[in-house]
């Protein structure tokens, strides 16, 4: 009866929503730097779709990594700009969902440990022991290079949890939120995505005489695009090709560099097969 | 033995006092293990930046806090109506032993949860939104009504003529002279709609709160100062522009200005109740003992962690509610202050609650830094501007001799005496509101039981985050009974409303 009502319910609120003529295709992307930022990019890329594949394309931005696993697991996305680790969690939770095609860099990905001025910490070509004891913080809870890799190494270096090699850790949210962080000392140090620190510095938004990158990671396979497996019986036979061939074909230099990538080449699920080890090693994924 | 009553009374004060000592010395205890350092290097000029853009309001994109604000009221008032249609038929049968728990456990659960549940299965829909307003608010409306309606005055029931129908009975001989209490308390929760509704846009509803985080999270201060202003006037003028007339309108407009989402699937509520919830170990056919190895992991690591920070946290933020109801009642009290000193005085008021603990929280963080000093901060204001309203319209209802102290002794030996007894009511009354906001200040980072609901989350593992869902509205049913009992052991009046 309760599920009656409900049916009833939903029924009345959508019978309000305008109908769209044809079905259209939706995606999303994890939020992983500033909101005007993302909407911006990824409008340029429902535009740049749309024309490719000739159908309509909508982009739904959301607020966090799970958000975003849990609309393309509800099938409300059909395909996604996912991490590393929130990509191996759809492809988990959707069976037949396919890893279509990564940036250039994604395949070489990296983390870099930044830290504020005051701690006197150097670049070196290890995590510095000094760092034990200081304020930490990683990006999102479900981010790849902000989250899984980082503490990855954090846990190899000092062999015991980030809780206990820290005084404080804390989670910023997104990379952006990173950099302001421990720019402004509200955290001695961080983790983040290489590629949005180095965008954000050429960009000039960095003071780099307060905080610096003191060590990197060794590389990994980090974002990709995901699409669900029956987008072809919902969109026509061949669909998903026709949108992996349409990401790897976009070369608009403006486009690239919002993300920034300097082009997108294909992805296979078993590229994120050392993501997924990792993440199992860690206890975030069953 | 027999007392005399004046004993009696001068008992009760007395033990009124004991506990007040007592609560004051276990939040200091609190105080000492709790984390409540400032950790960002420059907060006055965090603090300074946020100032400036409440006095520079950027309204420069009209059209986006329009939105945000028409859909933070059309939530609201479907949220609510709904809720109070489903707790006046509740309310009906709340004699009834499973109503009764069944309501209690629904309204112990923070909306923001709520939400957090619906949007594994409805997704970024409308109804996700709606639900998570309208199902613990039909829990508190269910209690609440039922009160109301009982402590009706029963003559015209007796009068009837025999024959009568139990329903005309019902609304021609009790409801009418419950109806102002009634009308009265769903305007209050309206108000407290509005501030879930904007507090809902955090987890991605379309309401204040997404365009004021996104603005927030960029710097953009302005932006944040015009959507804050906008809430406040929304607040403010609840009044002007909800009518009684007025109201089946909104409620019939409302449904239409909730924005589309994405396309329900149905699948996936199933998909939540038959899969997502069932513990791993059983879903993936371990057996009971590997159920029972992760239930403790679960208990001793994640559980128990998380509701020693969230107890830790709510008894200072009590008292610090207490202290500042206290301080701040004489701003509205007549006995205190003159006519201008009392408009600024509810400004001020209506400012700290009219603002949601979640965002003042939120608010805070960014400007001081993660430790649980913001959150403290963020409750004791919120909560203790509502107090401090309530007593001090209270304060305005007595008579003081023409020759009365005045000053502080008029303060510390006539007023706060005579209204202690209500203060406290009051008090306790918030205790469970508070446990349940600091609950939910987790998904800030603070590491009370929110922060452990919503790493589960994050993580995909819903089984887990029901499970700590189900153990924080445990904890808060256990101080809501323990409230209860000091409060009738305290002899202190139960108040039906307790809120504004």
């Amino acid at each position: 009866m309760f599920k009656d009502t409900l049916r009833k319910l939903t029924l009345a609120l959508t019978l309000i929503a305008p109908v769209a003529a044809a079905e259209p295709l939706v995606f999303t992307a994890i939020p992983d730097q500033d909101e005007t930022k993302l909407r911006e990019r990824f409008q340029k890329v429902a535009d740049y779709l749309a024309e490719e594949l000739d159908t309509e394309v909508r982009f739904v931005p959301v607020k966090s990594y799970a958000a975003a696993v849990t609309a393309f697991r509800n099938n409300q996305v059909q395909l996604a700009w996912f991490g590393g680790l929130s990509g191996v969690q759809a492809r988990q939770l959707v069976p037949g969902s396919e890893a279509l095609a990564q940036g250039v860099e994604d395949a070489q990905f990296r983390t870099y440990f930044i830290a504020h001025e005051s701690t006197g910490l150097e670049p070196s070509d290890h995590l510095p022991e000094a760092m034990k004891g200081m304020t930490f913080t990683f990006g999102s809870k479900g981010s790849t290079s902000g989250r899984l890799m980082p503490e990855y190494y954090i846990r190899q270096q000092f062999d015991a949890a980030p809780e206990d090699v820290f005084s404080r850790v804390g989670f910023s949210g997104n990379h952006s939120r990173t950099i302001d962080l421990v720019e402004s000392g509200t955290y001695q140090t961080g983790a983040l995505n290489f590629a949005v620190w180095e965008s954000e510095v050429a960009a000039g938004n960095v003071d780099t005489d307060a905080v610096q990158v003191i060590w990197e990671t060794p590389s990994y396979a980090d974002y990709q695009w995901t699409i669900r497996g029956d987008v072809d019986e919902r969109f026509g036979e061949g669909f998903k090709e026709r949108v992996r061939e349409a990401l790897v074909g976009m070369d608009d230099p403006e486009l690239l560099a919002s993300f920034p990538r300097e082009g997108f080449i294909p992805a296979s699920n078993d590229d994120y097969q050392g993501i997924l080890e990792t993440a199992r090693a860690l206890d975030l994924i069953d | 033995m027999l007392r005399s009553p004046t004993d009696n009374s001068a008992m009760r004060r007395s033990a009124t006092v004991r506990t007040s000592v007592g609560f004051v010395v276990v939040a200091l205890l609190c105080l000492v293990i709790a984390d409540i350092q400032v950790t960002t290097v420059a907060p006055w000029r965090e603090l300074g930046r946020l100032l400036t853009g409440l006095v520079t309001p950027d309204f420069s994109n009209p059209a986006a806090i329009g939105t945000a604000l028409l859909r933070t009221v059309a939530f609201a008032f479907v949220g609510v109506a709904l809720g109070a249609s489903a707790g006046f038929l509740l309310a009906l049968i709340f004699h009834l032993r499973v109503v009764r728990t069944l309501c209690a456990f629904v309204r112990a659960i923070h909306e923001l949860f709520w939400a957090l549940i619906f949007l594994q299965f409805f997704g970024l829909h409308p109804l996700t939104g709606v639900l998570a307003i309208a199902l613990p608010y039909a829990g508190v409306f269910a209690k609440v009504y039922s009160e109301i309606l009982d402590e009706a005055d029963p003559l015209p029931m007796q009068v009837l003529p025999a024959g009568t129908g139990l329903i005309s009975g019902f609304l021609f001989a009790r409801v009418p002279d419950a109806w102002p209490h009634l009308v009265s308390y769903t305007a209050y929760r309206l108000e407290c709609g509005l501030r879930s509704s904007a507090v809902l846009g955090f987890v991605g509803m379309p309401t204040l709160g997404f365009a004021l985080q996104s603005s927030f999270a960029q710097g953009y201060y302005s932006e944040v100062g015009a959507l804050l202003l906008v809430f406040f006037v929304l607040i403010a003028t609840l009044r002007l522009w909800v009518r009684p007339w007025l109201v089946p309108l909104y409620v019939a407009v409302s449904p239409f200005l909730l924005g589309t989402g994405l396309p329900i699937m149905w699948g996936n509520v199933a998909r939540f109740f038959t899969e997502d919830i069932v513990p791993a170990p059983l879903r993936h056919g371990e057996g009971w003992a590997a159920l029972w190895q992760w239930f403790s992991d679960l208990l001793l690591h994640e559980a128990l962690p998380g509701v020693w920070t969230t107890v830790v946290l709510t008894q200072i933020a009590l008292v610090g509610t207490g202290l500042i109801a206290l301080l701040a009642f004489p701003l509205i009290s007549r006995h205190f202050t003159s006519r201008p000193g009392s408009v600024l005085g509810h400004v001020a008021l209506v400012v700290a609650r009219s603002t949601p603990e979640y965002l003042l929280a939120y608010v805070l963080l960014q400007l001081w830094g993660p430790s649980m000093l913001p959150a403290i901060v963020a409750l004791a204001l919120h909560n203790g501007g509502i107090i401090g309203h309530l007593i001090g319209r209270r304060s305005n209802e007595i008579t003081l001799r023409p020759d009365a102290a005045h000053g502080l002794d008029r303060y510390a030996y006539e007023m706060v005496p005579r209204l202690y007894g209500p203060f406290l009511a009051f008090l306790f009354y918030r205790w469970e509101i508070i446990m349940r906001e600091t609950a939910i200040l987790g998904i800030l980072g603070i590491a009370t039981l929110g922060f452990y609901v919503d790493s589960a989350i994050q993580e995909l593992r819903f089984d887990r985050a029901l499970v700590l869902i189900v153990i924080t509205a445990l904890l808060n049913i256990g101080v809501d009974s323990l409230a209860r009992t000091l409060r009738r052991r305290l002899r202190l009046r139960h108040m039906v409303n307790c809120e504004p």
